[in-house]
């Protein structure tokens, strides 16, 4: 928290696909320690957002910096080295494969070390991942895959953890355990940036939101000074 | 909006319906002519005409041996379709260009007497030359050919693998010449007949047997057990979230054309002992028949590559006089290739997924 250097930032971020202008000007300055949400509705830059930061997009102009280093022209393999590690939505778990298997690649970039402290964490955040453990991926249901696609990411031991929608197509108890799972990790050490469109439950456990509308920030504030935003409280928390 | 669906929807039932007691006729009648050709097999066998036992024997035998092989080359398909999802139609040549470079050790061994004195040691250096040109054409023709395409509709790539093959046929053909080669007689005294459970077999198809077995087990092991097989199925299943996991997607793909060349230069070298002649399309029929074993056991799966080249091998060598010479038909053997293929027809009229193939979801298959 003391440290000033942002784990993650964009300066000045723009993104094209194509002739299309997806982000605008974008910045953002994610600090150690911190849980930051992302709120937005459809089309307004979200997920290209999780895709700058991991290099699927390269901006047109502007910077990605990690630890204040620029990555902009970084390919994926080595951001994620560098600890950025995502969550994607909809899980995306490879099925075929066994929940062991799963969380052996979410360790892929880390040869050689000992993991077992790894796996241990995980159980104890999720004591039903271990029973699962010679399951197939594809055989568990939508909660439990939750927790192998967030077990999976937490291998990676990751400085800086994003989630892409963690509460679609959970129901509504999961998604509530969901977020109370991502508050522990948060509290553990792990920096979090959660993109969602339930603004409601993202902004409950979050320290600060950034608002992204056409791909422009337009609110930038604490949880709660977003919370208790009329603008916001209208557009997006389902409030008249 | 109702009434444009309806119509469309009992004409689709209409046809569906049509197509399925077409393939239910196909289905029986297919059934009917096999029954009465083992019959009327057996018939001949027990009247003393026909093949002899001894004969059949050895059609089983040179089935086994020839299907192994084709499960060999069939991994390279169904391995580098399950990662791309393309069939890549020059793996055929690339299975020749292993044969076609290392028989020119071979020859040349044979020529100063290493062939017939060191024979272990001759067939590890020809199956190493084999494996390795065969690994570096997998690897180049991704490279150079394919890698650009990635994320091209999937027709360009398979265009694109045809012309490969034929660009390596005739390379070959300018290189080496359009005459068909030999490679040596199988060194040492492996031509011989060899006791095995009681059964005399010829030394050369025991071998060809084991050493396909032996590489299955490897592919096996590295498929499953590995890191890098690991990436592999990783990839095969998502590649974008693979490369979310720090796995360098075209690496392993590399990895993938790499392993399925090795796979077929180990093929080249069984080739080389079963039937030693070689020329530059030597590559085509053995390519295209693996390709129909890959389809046979579920393309994309790997123990059903294997299963489907020794059933292909058994159905082409032990079919012709089983079922066709059952029926009277003549000159069976003539049609062994037909019957190949028409085993392919039979075993996905009755089952479209191939053997062991899994139902393919209709959102990542064009």
């Amino acid at each position: 928290m003391t440290s000033r250097t942002p784990v993650l930032s964009f300066k000045g971020v723009n993104t094209h696909y194509g002739a299309v202008h997806i982000l605008k000007d974008v910045d953002i300055d994610i600090y150690a320690g911190e849980m930051v949400s992302l709120l937005g509705g459809n089309a307004s830059g979200k997920t290209t957002t999780l895709k700058t930061i991991l290099g699927y997009v390269k901006p047109t102009s502007g910077q990605v910096l990690l630890d204040g280093e620029d990555v902009s022209d970084w390919p994926t393999a080595e951001r994620v080295g560098r600890g950025v590690t995502m969550v994607p939505e909809n899980r995306r778990l490879f099925k075929r494969m066994t929940v062991k298997e799963n969380l052996e690649i979410g360790a892929y970039l880390r040869p050689g070390e000992d993991l077992s402290s790894d796996y241990d964490r995980v159980f104890e955040l999720f004591p039903r991942v271990k029973e699962r453990l010679a399951q197939k991926a594809g055989t568990l249901s939508g909660g439990e895959q939750q927790m192998v696609a967030m077990g999976r990411a937490l291998m990676a031991r990751p400085k800086v953890l994003l989630m892409d929608e963690p509460s679609m197509g959970l129901a509504p108890v999961l998604v509530a355990q969901n977020f109370e799972i991502i508050e522990r990790i948060n509290k553990a050490g792990t920096t979090v940036f959660v993109v969602e469109q339930n603004a409601n439950m993202a902004l409950s456990i979050a320290d600060r939101g950034y608002v992204l509308q056409t791909g422009k920030i337009v609110l930038d504030d604490t949880a709660e000074g977003l919370l208790a935003n009329p603008q916001m409280r209208q557009a997006y928390l389902g409030e008249v | 909006m109702t009434t444009t669906t309806s119509p469309s929807k009992t004409s689709r039932r209409f046809r569906f319906n049509w197509v399925d007691s077409f393939l239910w006729f196909i289905r029986v009648s297919a059934l009917i002519a096999i029954v009465i050709g083992i019959v009327g097999s057996v018939q001949l066998f027990l009247e003393g005409e026909g093949p002899t036992a001894e004969q059949w024997r050895d059609l089983v035998i040179s089935g086994l041996s020839t299907g192994f092989m084709y499960g060999l080359i069939a991994l390279g398909y169904s391995m580098v379709y399950g990662v791309l999802g393309f069939i890549n139609f020059a793996h055929g040549e690339v299975f020749m260009s292993g044969l076609m470079v290392s028989l020119i050790a071979a020859t040349l061994m044979f020529e100063n007497g290493f062939w017939d004195a060191n024979p272990t040691l001759a067939l590890l250096i020809v199956l190493s030359i084999s494996m390795l040109v065969s690994t570096l054409v997998a690897v180049l023709a991704e490279r150079i050919a394919y890698r650009p395409l990635r994320g091209a509709p999937r027709l360009i790539p398979l265009i694109t693998s045809i012309g490969v093959s034929f660009f390596l046929q005739y390379a070959f053909a300018g290189i080496f010449g359009v005459a068909t080669r030999s490679y040596p007689p199988a060194p040492g005294n492996l031509g011989n007949d060899v006791e095995f459970l009681g059964i005399a077999i010829e030394g050369t198809k025991l071998l060809v047997v084991g050493v396909a077995l032996i590489s299955m087990v490897g592919l096996w092991w590295f498929v499953a057990k590995t890191k890098t097989g690991r990436a592999m199925r990783a990839v095969a299943e998502d590649k974008e979230i693979a490369g979310l996991m720090g796995i360098n997607v075209d690496r392993t793909i590399v990895t993938t054309f790499a392993v399925g060349g090795a796979m077929a230069g180990v093929a080249g070298l069984l080739w080389a002992l079963l039937f030693r002649a070689v020329d530059f399309l030597t590559g085509f029929l053995p390519g295209i028949k693996a390709f129909t074993a890959a389809v046979l056991g579920g393309i994309g799966n790997l123990p059903g590559a294997m299963l489907g080249g020794v059933l292909l091998g058994l159905f082409e060598n032990v079919g012709p006089l089983l079922v066709l010479n059952g029926l009277g038909i003549p000159a069976v053997s003539q049609l062994k290739d037909a019957v190949a293929f028409a085993a392919l027809v039979l075993v996905l009229v009755f089952r479209p997924t191939g053997l062991l193939g899994e139902r393919l979801g209709s959102e990542d298959r064009a």
